[in-house]
């Protein structure tokens, strides 16, 4: 594979338009890029795609139910400090998803740069931050359940409500447990110094998960949660 | 996107063992990250001050695109990726506006069946 990139003529690579008209029309490879990077960007396309649907699909059926649709911002409220402040959990668990990403980039930042210690520690870092999300959403999940919510109805209003907010918040969950295992991995192998021969692209790959997984969050908070 | 592609004479360095790496500067990534802080907070206020209507929804849309956007951009590199790339991974995406406009016609197509037939707000 490093054969192919040094013998692909890259010094005469032309930008824009005519850019991909070249690469496209390429002898040996479209794109330039290490090929765990191309797959995994292609993995979170198909992952757009299933996310997608799930979101369409819950569009459909708030659109379509002649029965209110429960209030998120009243829904997902919590009591605290004497008051009822509204979203205020899925706010906190923006944040932290944010932060995460925001370590994530220093990481790879750092893989690149050689610092084993450091990339591996704000690995650990993001995975923590991970794993705190999804400590949250368990405590939001068991806080609905008790309250009657179930993915055939609720006491709040349109019965489709538990099986859209289960189905879209426990697959983005799951890929939040899912990322942090991996990250998990992936900053073992840092310390431990795997990648001192191959390169550090790996952390840049963990890292593209990662923030897809905080991306998805960006439209389930607009769409689930601020409608 | 200027400030973008100055930045890319430091970024994608492409080293003579033939790794492409993308590394920029950590003060970029801190920007970014305040930025995407005060967007959050910028949503979370629609909702905590009660805006309504066509307002909230162009304030809702605005800042989960400016979020989207910055995270991809940025943090997932693809500013500093090469066209072919960037139209191979982004353009097929677009293509679920056709599906989202589809069944947002047919919702309320449903919702008008099931008034006529349910009566409404039952």
């Amino acid at each position: 594979m490093s054969q192919e990139q040094m013998s692909g003529g890259q010094a005469a690579m032309s930008d824009g338009l005519t850019g991909v008209v070249d690469d496209w029309s390429a002898d040996k490879q479209t794109f330039h890029v290490p090929w765990g990077k191309a797959m995994m960007w292609i993995f979170l396309l198909s992952d757009t795609f299933i996310f997608s649907c799930f979101l369409t699909g819950y569009m459909t059926v708030r659109v379509s139910t002649t029965v209110p649709w429960p209030i998120p911002s009243e829904v997902f409220a919590l009591h605290m400090f004497g008051q009822d402040i509204p979203l205020i959990l899925i706010a906190i668990m923006t944040f932290i998803l944010i932060t995460s990403s925001g370590t994530m980039a220093m990481a790879v930042n750092f893989g690149y740069a050689r610092n084993r210690k450091v990339t591996a520690a704000l690995m650990f870092v993001t995975a923590l931050f991970g794993a705190s999300f999804v400590g949250m959403q368990a405590f939001e999940w068991t806080k609905l359940i008790e309250e009657g919510v179930r993915p055939w109805g609720n006491p709040f209003g349109a019965p489709q409500f538990g099986s859209a907010f289960f189905m879209i918040t426990g697959f983005h969950g799951l890929h939040v447990t899912g990322g942090v295992i991996y990250l998990l991995i992936v900053a073992f192998k840092v310390l431990r110094g795997d990648y001192e021969e191959r390169g550090y692209e790996i952390v840049e790959i963990a890292g593209l998960y990662w923030h897809f997984v905080d991306l998805v969050w960006v439209f389930i908070f607009a769409f689930f949660y601020l409608w | 996107m200027s400030s973008v592609t100055e930045s890319s004479a430091t970024g994608s360095a492409e080293t003579g063992t033939g790794q492409v790496g993308q590394q920029h500067p950590i003060g970029l990534y801190l920007k970014i990250w305040g930025l995407l802080f005060v967007l959050s907070g910028f949503s979370y206020a629609v909702d905590y001050f009660h805006f309504e209507g066509y307002l909230r929804w162009i304030l809702i849309i605005t800042f989960m695109w400016a979020k989207a956007g910055l995270i991809v951009a940025i943090f997932m590199h693809m500013a500093w990726e090469r066209m072919a790339f960037i139209y191979a991974i982004l353009l097929p995406p677009a293509f679920l506006l056709v599906l989202v406009g589809m069944m947002a016609i047919e919702g309320g197509y449903t919702t008008l069946t099931r008034m006529l037939f349910f009566g409404s707000g039952t």
